[in-house]
Parts: C-alpha cells; structure tokens; sequence
C-alpha cells in the first residue's frame, strides 16, 4: 500500500544507512529484537483493555476509560493499531500507514523533518515500519481537548518501529499528549520513535510526552519539528522511570518569522538507566524564539543532557537552562549545553548547574521546622515542577500526576 | 525563656564567640549591637542550631530546657524562628510551597493569603523563594514565614539591612506583630535583635540591649542608652568605656 507513495530514492538511502552508527553510543544490535509481532484485534471501545494494561497505560497520561476527555485517541500495541479516532471536527487521527495510503500528498511531509538516513534507527523505522500515527488539525480548527496517544509494547524481546506525522495546519490548535509504556516491568524490548511535526503559519503544538518504559528497554526516539511564520511548539517531556538506554534529540527548525518553540525536560535516572537527551532548536528566520529547559535527577543512572541552539539570523533570541541535581553516590550528569551564533544580532544565553542539593538549604528549610526529609522532598518537588507557559491545564495536570507518582519512588 | 550560659562558639575550628552569657525573658526583647564581623550572626546561628556552629563550651536552654546539642529542626518546632539576613535562594520551590510548609498542620490556601496580604507579598507567592528577591523582598518574606510558623521566640538577623525607608516601616509593623507588642501585658513572645545600625529601633521596641565586640559581650543596659553612645563614640567608644 505505502510503496505507492512512498519515495524509491528514500528507501534506497535507509537501505545505505541500515548499519550506519548512532553516536555518541551505538549499543544497540537492532538484530536481537524480533520484528514479528503477534496481532492485535482493533478494539472499538480500547475501555475492554485489561485493566492492567489500562493502568500502565494512564501512567502515562493516556486514559482509555473516558474518550469524551479527549478530542482523539491513537492506541497502538505491538504493531497493531488497536483503536484509533477522532472525536471532533477539524481534527484527523489514524495510522500513520493509512494516512500514508489515503493522502497521497502525504509523501510531501514524509522524512522532511528526520532524515531517513540519519542513522541505523531511522534506516529500520524507513525498512520496517510497524504503523505510528497521524495526527492533523484542518485550517482553524482548535482542539477543545487533548488528542492522546499511546504505543505499548506488550510482547517480550520486540522492535517496535513507529514513524509518526503531525499536522498542524494554517492557524489550527492541536495539543497531543503521547504515553509509551510496557506490559510489564520485566519487558525487554526496543522502540524506535520517528515523530514529524509540522507547525503551519499561525497554530500552535502543544506535545507532552511521558515515557513509561521499563528497566531493560532500549529507546531510540527521532524527532524533528518544522514551525512557519508565527507558529508555536510546546513540548514536555517527562522520563522518570527506569530505562535501559535512551537517548534522543528532538531538533526544531524555526522557518518562519516569529516562530516559537519551547522544550522542557524532567528526567530522573534510576540504577541501571543511561539517558542521552537533548533538545536543539535552529533560529533561522527574524523574530524566532526558543527556549530549552532541562531538570534530570541522578538516583544512580547517568544522564547526559544536551542542549544546542543556532542563531542564523540576526534578531533571534534563545535561552537554554540546564540543571540536575545528584541524590545518589553513584550516576552522574553531563551537561553539555551549546551556543552556536552565525550572525550578528543573534541573542543566545545560557545556564547550567549540577550538583547536590546544597545543605544551605536543606538547613534553611529544617529552620523553618521541616524534618531533614521532608526538606528534600519540597526541594526536589520543587526541582521537578517546570512552570509551563501556555499548557492547557489538563496536560499541566497530567504531567503533575507523573511527577507526583514518581516522586514516592524517588524519595 | 532562653538562658545562654558561658557560651563559646567555634567555626571551622577557630573560636569566635568566647563565654557569652544572657538571658531573655517572656515577653522580652533584647537587642544586641555590635561592629561587623563581631560575632552577632554566628551567636544566632548557634542558638538555632546550626551544624556549621559548633558550641564548645556552655549551654543553652529554651524554656527551661537544654537544647545546646539538638537539630535545627527540633528547636523550630519547640518555637524557635530566624529571620536570615541572607537566606538562600531555593530554586524551584515557591513562596507559596514555604509558607505551606512553616504553617505546618495550619495549612490552609486562604490563610497563605491573607498573610501574604499582610506582608505585600501576594504577588511574590508564586515566584522562587528568593530568587531575584529585592532586599526589602527578602525581609518581608522571612517575616511572612516567620508569621506563618508562629514562633514563641524569634532571632532577627539585621532585619534593617537592605531596607528602604518604604520597607522598613512594613517590617517594623510585621516584627511587632511577631512579638506581640500591641500588648502591654501578658506577651508570651520574645526575641533577640542583630542590628548593627540601630535603625529597627526606630520601629520596634526594645526592653534591653547589649553590645558584642570581638565574641565578647562589653556592655548590658538600656538600647537607646546604648545606641546614642554608639551613634556619639562608635563601637570604639564600647571598647574603651570597659577599660
């Protein structure tokens, strides 16, 4: 079906890059997963789900017991798209394969913002693609509600690769709020996450991820974003459960005049997790603006935080704030925060610190009549609370929750 | 209600307050005066129980009993508060989180608010505790967390400094607040005073004061007494009046 569409010339280049290394640490065999997946039944009501998997699932943001929540619900498992729709006008969900097959325009879109031969992962997510979604707002529409999606993986030892599209077009308000998670704790499994987006001329993404995986899956998301003149990208990422190996590097591309992009970041690294994570954003139209906040936490993983921002025309401003804070003997965090100016009236800054919770403060608290771990607690808490501007209150929520929920863990 | 006796206090090793002893009563306030780098702050820090501040010789009770080797935290939920002179800033957690967190089980949103009408502090509720805080900022959200914890005994460290003139009627108002000096009788709260000016004096009352020099105290007797000789002789005048 998508061999219609899809570009030879593409397919060609993945075929080149199928082996090609993903630096900085290319540990993973891609031939140790299994590609086979049992299939799914589409599920009409996904509410019939087990209520184990539901569970897992709303751990991370997705709620399958109240669709009316949501503006549109894409619930993949496996390889099989068990349910997906659309609960308002204006706005599009389904899998990324059929839209792939209903719009043949689609092709357009498909790999402009990830390359396909970027590196082995976008190679096998080109060669084998096991569906993903697609989600689109029509010219002025405004998403009442989040449209949430979720990809699970619920058989051991399986690759799961998703190549998603997002369509935000002229003027439109989409907010997406994306859960991946495991059956069970126990899952070994690789995912590897191609996401699109496209911010047309005056819409504004919002994009919440929460990603709750499990202590020995290996996760490779590749994400690019293009915004147009005026458009807007919000994304949150939330990590704070046990991953064997992540590592990703979202990169927004602000083409058009007074384009904005925002990414925040709260990552906590338990024993046994290595997360590799930054965001870049490219200034390179006049007026674009971006800001990058990360918060990632050490209980005993490493954690390397990336940040870049490129200024390639003049009257672009960027920020970029980078803070961890180590609660273990053991982990350890990287900041590596990178300002990259190629022009004159470029106006790029940044902050970083690492480092232990400073006992100053801990002393200041306990003055104030907390007991010592009662004053770690509303440090860390407060550590992890980014303020958000400009998400809508349900997603601000949802993302609380996750923190919230694992806070009793880390604490 | 708090009785220090033959204190001395050592930091990183090197002693700094040597032999101090006095006593506060309830309802008493007792400021005590002194140059920079005389001894004032790590004498409060002492007394609220700060590691860093290490008592090597005397004691200190509060009520009667002796809190010399406890935590910082125990003697804040015996009644014990400190207004810091330079508190540290706690990113990420905000003003609102704080003062929930000195009123303890008085938590309520609407209390949080009102006292932080009471200090003009409303819109600082949802900023970081004292990140980018303005000097007067700074006292006025150690009194509305001192006010939120509602301590029996209060340590003011210079709550002058930094202050302008607009601010430091505000803390002045907020400090008799704390220590019930609408009262004539019956207060059951006291505190100790730092002030290296004097200029809180203008403000709040004092019963008694003294003058530390060098981690000594040189002179007991009337604040105001006390502070025009300082204003007339400086705190050289201190030291050779007690020879």
């Amino acid at each position: 079906m998508s061999e219609i569409t899809r570009s030879k010339a593409t397919g060609e280049r993945a075929q080149k890059a199928r082996r090609k290394p993903a630096p900085p640490a290319d540990d993973i065999d891609l031939d140790a997963y299994t590609r086979v997946a049992e299939e799914h039944p589409y599920q009409e009501d996904p509410s019939r789900l087990p209520p184990q998997a539901k569970e897992r699932i709303l751990e991370s943001g997705v709620t399958l017991d109240n669709l009316a929540q949501r503006s549109g619900t894409f619930l993949q498992i496996d390889h099989s798209v068990i349910h997906s729709k659309a609960q308002q006008g204006g706005l599009e969900v389904m899998s990324s394969l059929e839209a792939l097959e209903k719009y043949p325009w689609l092709s357009d879109y498909w790999w402009q913002a990830v390359s396909a031969d970027a590196d082995k992962f976008t190679a096998e997510a080109e060669r084998n693609q096991h569906h993903g979604y697609f989600i689109r707002s029509l010219p002025g529409t405004k998403a009442i509600q989040p449209v949430q999606a979720c990809l699970y993986i619920a058989q051991h030892g399986l690759a799961q690769n998703v190549h998603n599209v997002i369509i935000a077009e002229e003027d439109s308000e989409l907010h997406i709020i994306t859960g991946c998670a495991t059956a069970k704790i126990e899952r070994e499994g690789l995912h590897i996450g191609i996401s699109e987006f496209y911010v047309k001329k005056g819409a504004k993404v919002t994009f919440t991820m929460i990603h709750n995986w499990a202590p020995k899956m290996a996760v490779r998301p590749r994400s690019g974003i293009i915004i147009e003149e005026g458009g807007v990208f919000l994304s949150n990422y939330v990590c704070l459960k046990p991953v064997r190996t992540l590592q990703m590097y979202p990169t927004a591309r602000c083409v058009g005049e007074n384009a904005l992009v925002r990414f925040n970041s709260v990552l906590v690294a338990a024993p046994g997790t290595t997360m590799d994570i930054g965001s870049r954003a490219i200034l390179e139209a006049k007026g674009s603006r971006a800001e990058i906040v990360s918060r990632a936490i050490t209980t005993g993983g490493n954690i390397t935080a990336r940040g870049h921002l490129v200024g390639q025309v003049a009257d672009v401003k960027g920020h970029l704030e980078c803070r961890g804070l180590i609660l273990s003997e053991k982990g350890a965090i990287h900041a590596i925060p990178e300002l990259e100016g190629l022009v004159e009236g470029v106006d790029l800054s940044h902050e970083a610190a690492v480092g232990k919770i400073a006992e100053e403060e801990i002393e200041y608290l306990m003055a104030r009549g907390l007991s010592r771990d009662d004053a770690v607690a509303v440090i860390v808490r407060g550590f992890l609370s980014v303020d958000i501007e400009g998400l809508p209150p349900e997603l601000s929520a949802q993302m609380q929750r996750a923190i919230e929920m694992s806070e009793r863990e880390l604490l | 209600m708090l009785e220090v006796e033959d204190l001395t206090i050592e930091v990183e090793g090197r002693e700094i307050i040597h032999d101090v002893s006095f006593n506060i009563d309830i309802g008493e306030t007792l400021a005590l005066f002194g140059p920079n780098a005389s001894g004032k702050t790590t004498l409060l820090m002492a007394i609220m129980g700060f590691p860093r501040y290490e008592v090597t010789r005397g004691r200190i009770l509060f009520n009667g009993e002796d809190i010399t080797h406890l935590p910082v935290d125990e003697r804040s939920r015996m009644g014990i508060g400190i207004l810091f002179q330079r508190p540290p800033v706690v990113r990420g957690v905000k003003m609102r989180e704080m003062v929930r967190a000195c009123l303890g089980s008085r938590e309520d949103g609407a209390v949080i608010e009102q006292l932080a009408q009471q200090a003009n502090m409303v819109e600082l509720l949802d900023r970081e505790v004292n990140y980018g805080f303005s000097g007067g900022e700074i006292k006025r959200s150690e009194l509305l967390q001192l006010i939120a914890q509602s301590p029996e005994f209060v340590l003011l460290d210079e709550p002058d400094s930094g202050v302008d003139l607009v601010n430091i009627s505000l803390v002045g108002e907020m400090i008799n607040g704390l220590l019930q000096k609408d009262r004539m009788r019956n207060r059951t709260s006291s505190g100790l005073i730092i002030t290296h000016t004097g200029h809180i004096l203008d403000y709040v009352n004092a019963d008694r004061a003294c003058v530390l020099l060098n981690g000594g105290i040189w002179c007991r007797g009337n604040p105001q007494e006390i502070l025009a000789s300082i204003k007339s002789h400086g705190y050289e005048g201190c030291a050779v009046c007690q020879k």
